[in-house]
Formats: structure tokens, C-alpha cells, sequence
């Protein structure tokens, strides 16, 4: 209890302001925020799958298809098969330096959407 | 006392030292479990690459390399873009919506009892088989290198990965990972200088020698940068192409299947962790398969067969070590061995985990007491008698299998199992809102079957079956037919309406981290 200056005893209100409403899923999720945040993750990531599964897949189909083109020398003894799998290394280090940027500015996105949610 | 044999004591004495701390810190599920949810983004990604470079990898690709060239290359290729899958679709999603296992994200909005019933007998199904490899790797290594009988050095190296398990628990098994990680690179590093020194540090005299090698001058020049050696259509047949887009299929999409693999993402506190560690883990193992150029194609040009027969048969396994003798002397040559040991311990001990975890978990107290725990501490007594039988039994198979199984065999079906049984139900679950139980169900069970029938069926099952399938791996049939089983199933059946309404929740927790579980205090 707390006795205010001019004599009024007021309940102890603090339980109440700190007492955690259970959170409201459908309510967060109906959000236009929420839902636009969501829409774009889905088109980078499915972008990001069908070009990384296409490139990495590219490799097996041409080495066992197309052997004479992987064959060919690119630099000295070194062909273009070594260096097509050597690209691949690239390219997944690139996709996830790119993930990882996109990803930081969904996280600070995402922490707006359910800050009065905690 | 052999060098080699005092290095791995050495080395074997500090992982005890390690387990014997963390058992003192292990209090509760979430510490036994997921090491309390304290292991940062750097160090996850040093135990996620100790988790994945498994024997399979060090001494399998170096060895494979060596033989096939090119061929063998591509593991390297396919073990690192696999990460892509599991950074950009299931690591976050896992982390903000599970709490202890796999089947924690899939149970979130089906109904658990079968969705856990099966997810754990998936589970189970790939942690053994690749445990058995593992089992089997360390057996004819140590055999080998200490000169003890294949049986005793399984039974050794199970005794010691159970104590690992059973009285450390995830945290253990994660800082084992870390050091063994590290000493990893540091024998890769030494192994790949000393290849190139060997060519005058010259890389065109290098990819020069690796164009025509001899074996150190004891065989006709074979190119070795050349595809085909061992999927080519003039080795393996017309199905050869095939053959190897199904094991490349099968290697890309299957570690997102791995359930050792997913659940260090649970050991970290948050889902942007997670993903660093994703991120730190592709630049270790992406680094480090790529050395495999040197190691694995420069073995060619400096080894002998004769170094690294066994039975008469060159032992793709004996690559690495071999070379490190002939390289670098008795020291280094013990040096690699005691890594090469601790990859094997290392990831043995993340397979009981995962697969004790899964029992105790899933199936005991989800499955089975309807997700009460009837006393507490309950759950991880069960997770330890769990890892304890696990043990046992793959230690008693692999004796049984005997060193001649094919390792390289037993791991890839389990990435194919993985891939088929796994990922169709863990990607539908998180990001398709129709999908329902059954279809989970279907799509777990069917993966499972179609995968692991399909391997019986192909020459390295049972004779009486007849060899009927041609490919070795079943990849690019069961995963297709593991995504048809989960959608089918999911269409045919009635809406499950308690799922679809708690899509959004699922939405909201794997999108943005609300809810998620979070670290322990130590």
C-alpha cells in the first residue's frame, strides 16, 4: 500500500502494470506490418533457394552430362570443372553474406512488431 | 609408449577433464539438453563444423580424392552449399519455435503424440546408421594406428563416447567439438603447406603434377582433375550421371534433415545467433574442404599405394594419416592420428546425443506420459539410460558388420533418409498453412520407408533381394516421393482446423523470436 501526501492510501499497483497479458498470436500476425515483413521474406528466400539449388545442381548435370565441356583447360592444367566447383564455394559464401544483411534489417523490423508484446 | 598412442591419451585426458566440469554444471534439462543455451555464435559455429567434419570427411574425401580425383571432390562441394538450406529455411525457424529436438518444431501445431512417435524413429533411424559408420571409421583407424583389434577399439571408443554423453551432456559434447574443431584446421593448414611445399609452393606445378599423377611414380599418369574417374558412364554405366545428381541432391538437402546437426542450434540463445553460427560454421567448413584440394589430389603425386593398402586393398581412410608420415615424420603422423580420433569421438558423441535426446524427449515424455514429466530430473535420467543402449547397440552392430562394411555407405543413407523423411515435413510445417498431421505422418513415414527400401534394393543390399535399383543413392527418388507423401497427405485428408488456427502463432514465434526459450542462468 502507499500513502500518497495528502493522506489517500492507494493498492500497490505494481503487480498489475508488470503482470503479463498472455500474447495475442492471431492479433500480431494480422498486423499489415507483420504480414508485409513476411511477404518479403518469402520472396527473397524462395528466390535465394531456386537460384542457389539451380547453380549447385548445375554442377552434378553438366559433369555428368556435357564431361567434354567440364574438361576443357581454363588455366594451365586446371579445368572448368575445378573451377565451376570452386565458384560454388563462392557462391554459397555470397548468398549468405547477402542472407545474413537481409536478415538484420528483418530482425530490427520484426522487434517493431512485437515490442508492446513482451 | 608410441607417440601416437600418448598424443590421443593426452588428448582423450583433457576431453574427460572438459566432461567432468560440465557434469558439475549440468543442472536440468535445458543444461544437459542444450548446454544451458550459453554457447555463443563463434563457438556453435566451431562445434556445428566439428559436428559435421566427421571421419566421413577428413579421411573419406582425402581418401576419396586421392583415388577418384574429381569424383570425390564433390563431397566437399555438396557437404559445404548444403548449409545454404539450413542457414536461409529451418536454423531460425527451429531455434524461435522448438525447445530440445527436431520433432519439437513439427509437434508445434499437429498433433504430437504420432508426429513425435515418428519423428523420433526417424531420428533414431539416421543417428544409428551414421553412428555406425562412425563406429566402424574408428575402429579400423585405431586398429591400425595403436595396433589394437578391431573389436577392443570399438568397445573403447563406444566406453569413452558414453561417458561423454551419459555424464556430460550437451555441453560436453559441444567444447569437445570446439577443440576438435580447431586442432582440425590446424592439421588441415600443416597437412595442405606441407603438400605444397612438397611442390615447390607453386600452384601451376601443383594442378601440373595433380594433371598427370603417378603415385609417386609407381603408376601410369592419370589425370586427376578430370570428372568421371569413379561416375563416369564408361565406370559405373549409364546410370552414372544419375547416380551422382542423386548423391549430390542427397548431400545438399539432407544436413537440413541431420537432427545431430539441428539441435546445436538449440545451444545458443536466440535465433540470430543461430544464424551466425551458420555463418561462422560455412567459413570454418567451407575453408577447410577447400584445403581438401591439396591434401586429398596432392596425396596422388606424393603417396605410394603401397602406403596405404590394408588387406591388400588400398584404404581410402589410411590417405590422411599416411601422408602426414611421409610429410612430416612420426610427430605429425601421431598428431593427425589423435585428430582424426577425436573427429570420430567428437561426433559420435553428438550423434548419442541427439538420438538419446530425441528418445527421452520425443517419444518418453511426449509420446509416451503425454508431455507430463513424472518426476522431475525424469527426462534426462531417460536421455542417459537412452544414450547408454544407443551405445550399445551400435557398438555390438558394428562389431558385427566388421571393418569391410562401407562406411561411405551407411552415411550417405543416412543423409538420403534425412533428406526424404526430414526436410519435406520440417519445411511444410513452418511456411505452408494447410499442412496437417497425417501429411506429417505420411511424409516421415513414407520418406523413411522409400529411402531405406530403396537402398536395400540397390547393389549394396542384401544379395537375396536381386539388385534391382540401379542407383547407390536413393536420393532422387525418395526425396521427391517424401515431399509427394507429405503434400498428399496432407490434401486428401480432412482440414485439420486446431493446426490452421495455430499457423499464426507458429508464424509469429518462427518470423520475429517472440516466446522463444531462453538461455538458463549458470
Amino acid at each position: 500500500m502507499h500513502l500518497l501526501p495528502n493522506g489517500v492510501l492507494l493498492p500497490n499497483l505494481a503487480p498489475l502494470m508488470t503482470e503479463k497479458s498472455p500474447v495475442n498470436w492471431d492479433q500480431i500476425e494480422a498486423k499489415p506490418a507483420f504480414r508485409s515483413l513476411l511477404a518479403r521474406k518469402a520472396k527473397f528466400i524462395t528466390s535465394a533457394t531456386i537460384f542457389f539449388l539451380a547453380y549447385y545442381l548445375t554442377l552434378p548435370v553438366l559433369v555428368g552430362w556435357f564431361p567434354d565441356l567440364m574438361k576443357r583447360p581454363v588455366w594451365g592444367k586446371v579445368n572448368v570443372a575445378y573451377v565451376f566447383a570452386l565458384s560454388q564455394f563462392v557462391m554459397a559464401w555470397a548468398v549468405a553474406f547477402v542472407y545474413v544483411r537481409k536478415a538484420s534489417a528483418w530482425d530490427k523490423e520484426a522487434a517493431n512488431v512485437i515490442k508492446d508484446h513482451h | 609408449m608410441s607417440i601416437a598412442l600418448s598424443m590421443f591419451v593426452g588428448f582423450v585426458a583433457l576431453t574427460l577433464l572438459i566432461t567432468f566440469w560440465a557434469a558439475k554444471k549440468n543442472t536440468g534439462a535445458s543444461a544437459y539438453f542444450a548446454a544451458g543455451r550459453s554457447i555463443t555464435g563463434w563457438q556453435n559455429g566451431l562445434a556445428v563444423a566439428g559436428d559435421y567434419m566427421s571421419a566421413a570427411s577428413f579421411l573419406g574425401i582425402s581418401g576419396a580424392i586421392c583415388l577418384n580425383g574429381y569424383d570425390g571432390f564433390m563431397y566437399s562441394v555438396g557437404f559445404l552449399v548444403a548449409y545454404i538450406t539450413v542457414l536461409l529455411i529451418v536454423a531460425e525457424p527451429l531455434r524461435n519455435a522448438g525447445k530440445y529436438t527436431m520433432a519439437d518444431l513439427l509437434a508445434y501445431r499437429l498433433k504430437p503424440r504420432p508426429v513425435r512417435a515418428l519423428a523420433s524413429l526417424s531420428t533414431l533411424t539416421v543417428s544409428t546408421f551414421y553412428m555406425i559408420a562412425q563406429m566402424v571409421g574408428a575402429g579400423v583407424i585405431i586398429e591400425k594406428l595403436i595396433g589394437a583389434s578391431f573389436h577392443t577399439a570399438v568397445i573403447g571408443v563406444g566406453i569413452l563416447m558414453l561417458v561423454y554423453v551419459v555424464f556430460g551432456g550437451m555441453l560436453a559434447t559441444t567444447w569437445v567439438q570446439i577443440i576438435k574443431a580447431i586442432l582440425l584446421m590446424i592439421g588441415a593448414f600443416m597437412l595442405s603447406m606441407l603438400v605444397l611445399k612438397h611442390h615447390g609452393y607453386s600452384l601451376d606445378a601443383f594442378f601440373e603434377a595433380v594433371s598427370a599423377a603417378t603415385y609417386a611414380g609407381t603408376e601410369a599418369p592419370k589425370n586427376l582433375l578430370q570428372p568421371g574417374l569413379q561416375y563416369g558412364i564408361a565406370v559405373k554405366g549409364p546410370w552414372g550421371p544419375t547416380d551422382f545428381l542423386s548423391l549430390s541432391l542427397a548431400l545438399v538437402l539432407g544436413t537440413a534433415g541431420l537432427p545431430h546437426i539441428l539441435v546445436r542450434f538449440y545451444t545458443v540463445p536466440d535465433a540470430k545467433t543461430a544464424r551466425s553460427s551458420v555463418v561462422w560454421a560455412m567459413a570454418i567448413i567451407g575453408l577447410f574442404y577447400i584445403l581438401t584440394t591439396f591434401f586429398g589430389f596432392g596425396a596422388a603425386t606424393i603417396l605410394e599405394k603401397a602406403q596405404i593398402l590394408s588387406d591388400g586393398k588400398p584404404n581410402p581412410n589410411m590417405v590422411a594419416p599416411a601422408l602426414a608420415q611421409h610429410l612430416g615424420g612420426e610427430l605429425f603422423f601421431a598428431f593427425i592420428s589423435a585428430v582424426a580420433f577425436a573427429t570420430i569421438l567428437a561426433v559420435v558423441a553428438g550423434l548419442t546425443m541427439s538420438a538419446s535426446a530425441s528418445f527421452a524427449h520425443d517419444f518418453y515424455t511426449n509420446v509416451i506420459h503425454h508431455g507430463k514429466e513424472t518426476k522431475p530430473g525424469q527426462e534426462v535420467k531417460v536421455a542417459r539410460i537412452t544414450a547408454f543402449c544407443v551405445g550399445a547397440v551400435s557398438i555390438s552392430i558394428a562389431i558385427y558388420l566388421g571393418p569391410s562394411v562401407n562406411a561411405a555407405f551407411l552415411v550417405g543413407l543416412a543423409f538420403a533418409v534425412a533428406a526424404s523423411a526430414n526436410l519435406p515435413v520440417i519445411v511444410m510445417s513452418v511456411f505452408w498453412k494447410r499442412f496437417n498431421t497425417t501429411g506429417a505422418v505420411c511424409g516421415l513415414g513414407i520418406g523413411l520407408l522409400s529411402s531405406i527400401v530403396l537402398i536395400l534394393l540397390s547393389k549394396n543390399g542384401p544379395a537375396f533381394l536381386g539388385h534391382p535399383f540401379p542407383l547407390e543413392n536413393p536420393g532422387i527418388v525418395s526425396i521427391p516421393v517424401g515431399f509427394l507423401a507429405a503434400y498428399l497427405g496432407t490434401i486428401l485428408t480432412a482440414r485439420d482446423e486446431a493446426a490452421e488456427a495455430k499457423f499464426a502463432e507458429l508464424k509469429v514465434r518462427a518470423h520475429t523470436g517472440l516466446g522463444a526459450e531462453k538461455a538458463t542462468a549458470h
